[in-house]
């Protein structure tokens, strides 16, 4: 039956990203291999796929999965060493120990591990960004390849260079020095971030198939906090992912238009993820040194707490941008902090503040600085001027959507000036 | 980042294709493999295609009606697209490199033909929030 199939498919695939970073931990503790170890796991996860719904669910399914990615790891082994012996028999050793307590102190700790692995600085973005979604989040390479719209064979090869990477730079399998941790941690918030990020825009309309990674984002941010709940930038970070994702609904109109901040049916908004954000955030806020995530999360809340549009409290947002300009060279941080410039002192200095901008490389090329440009010209009342840059901004944006957007703002500009 | 890479030639470029040596189609043949291996195995690999001969090229309009109207006596000077990959990278440079691989395959005599490569990035729907 189609129905009680599709009943079944949802909880194991939700089972199966849970316990994926703790059996592969526990796989790479008896191996010493986390490349093959990998692997294994990825295997015995598609064997649970086939095999549970048919069989029903095992009475243990963590140690289900943790006696195939052994034998999984056994058969590798033993097939690769026919001549090298010794190994074979460790490794069948290793196999037989039985699965019959797990540490949930270790499995944390290893989880943990797993999560600063995949994200080391040593891989590219995209490559870490591949491995983290499999070997901590669970998701099957097919669900990742979906995900970034490319074949699934790339995003195998992709993954399989990844280990490599880590296997030739000797990454040992333990949690970074202290001295080494802050830098390490940052890299993996970026990872989660990035992830989030790639899945904000794209989980609407036609998208819809597409393997949702806001939500992985979020997954993967609420399990890193559990394994940190002291840190208040990892806090910081899921409270920013769930008061902007809060929005989604409102954010694209029926045809997967842009719909900017502004112009939002605030109703849309999901007020139980903005309650869990604020809260998650009012908590971090007071434990000491406030991070760039904190802060724009704090941004985002005070957007997402304005009843309406005319309430939004701007000087409070130009006083978070302020704090976060010092932290953050990021072109997007520096033309926000314009924009709430404009929006406290008026259109004149935050067309000012963009002058000051030419020098800067990064930002002179971003087709932001056109587009924020645009707005505020718009709001200083020159119609010709901002159609103009919001002509430019078009010419150099590579988002579809936003590159619709800002033709659409243009030629609005054009026909008013035209017809009147 | 995703990129198209595409291969332009004027008919004539076809025309000379048709008439290289059986050696030299075999190393470009043999280098295009490779070529594409080195592609998957980077894992940027998104899609290719070749396309058949211009010979039987049309440019399509809608008349009256919708119904098609083909046009199909080109000048000798226009450039047909002969193929194309889409790749997923980090940086345009990565792209640019792939491009000039590509740009190298052997032609006659096995020298590099070097052919140009447009290479123009893909609209997607990535955003920057700002962090």
């Amino acid at each position: 039956m189609a129905l009680s199939e599709h009943a079944t498919d949802l909880p194991i695939g939700h089972l199966l990203r849970e316990l994926t970073p703790q059996v592969l931990g526990i796989v790479v503790r008896r191996f010493h291999d986390f490349a093959a170890a990998e692997d294994a796991v990825q295997e015995a996860s598609i064997a649970a796929v086939i095999e549970w719904p048919q069989q029903g669910l095992p009475e243990n399914p963590r140690a289900w999965l943790t006696q195939v990615a052994f034998r999984k790891m056994t058969d590798q082994i033993r097939s690769e060493s026919a001549r090298r012996r010794r190994e074979t028999e460790v490794a069948e050793e290793a196999a037989r120990a039985p699965v019959t307590t797990f540490d949930a102190v270790r499995v944390k700790d290893d989880t943990l591990v797993l999560l600063f692995m995949c994200c080391h600085p040593a891989l590219a973005p995209s490559s870490a960004i591949a491995l983290t979604l499999r070997a901590v989040g669970g998701l099957t390479t097919a669900e990742i390849a979906n995900a970034f719209l490319v074949p699934e064979a790339t995003m195998a090869q992709r993954i399989s260079r990844a280990k490599q990477t880590i296997k030739a730079s000797g990454i040992p399998f333990q949690l970074p020095d202290p001295d080494e941790r802050g830098l390490r941690l940052r890299s993996v918030l970026h990872v989660l971030y990035l992830i989030f990020n790639e899945g904000y825009t794209a989980t609407s309309g036609p998208h819809l198939r597409r393997t949702d990674l806001s939500q992985e984002g979020i997954r993967l941010a609420r399990m890193a906090l559990q394994l940190e709940p002291e840190n208040t930038e990892i806090a910081g970070l899921l409270a920013l992912m769930l008061l902007t994702d809060a929005r989604r609904h409102a954010r694209t109109g029926l045809n997967d238009e842009l719909i900017p901040l502004a112009q939002q049916d605030r109703a849309l908004w999901d007020r139980g993820q903005i309650a869990e954000g604020v809260a998650l955030l009012s908590a971090a806020l007071p434990k000491g040194s406030v991070g760039p995530y904190q802060l724009q999360a704090a941004i985002a809340a005070v957007h997402d707490e304005g009843g309406r549009l005319e309430d939004t409290d701007w000087p409070q947002i130009l006083a978070l941008y302020e704090l976060l300009k010092r932290m953050s060279d990021n072109p997007m941080v520096i033309l926000n902090h314009a924009i709430a410039v404009a929006m406290v002192h008026g259109p004149k200095e935050g067309l000012n503040l963009l002058d000051g901008l030419k020098g800067e490389p990064r930002i002179a090329e971003h087709y932001r600085l056109d587009a924020v440009r645009a707005h505020l010209l718009e709001m200083a009342g020159d119609s010709r001027a901002a159609a103009k840059y919001y002509l430019a901004a078009a010419g150099k944006t590579v988002n579809l959507p936003e590159r619709n957007y800002l033709l659409m703002q243009s030629a609005r500009l054009s026909t008013m000036i035209r017809d009147s | 980042m995703k990129y198209i890479l595409m291969m332009h030639g004027k008919k004539a470029d076809w025309d000379e294709y048709t008439r290289w040596s059986k050696e030299d189609l075999q190393r470009n043949v043999d280098y295009m493999r490779s070529f594409s291996k080195e592609l998957n195995d980077s894992g940027v690999f998104v899609d290719t295609k070749g396309l058949a001969l211009p010979h039987e090229a049309k440019n399509v309009r809608a008349g009256q009606n919708g119904e098609p109207i083909t046009d199909g006596v080109f000048p000798e000077s226009k450039e047909f697209l002969a193929g194309y990959w889409v790749i997923d990278v980090e940086t345009p440079e990565q792209a640019y490199k792939i491009a000039a691989r590509a740009s190298a395959a052997p032609g006659p005599g096995g020298k590099p033909a070097n052919m140009p490569i447009e290479v123009r990035q893909v609209l997607g729907s990535h955003s920057d929030l700002g962090v």
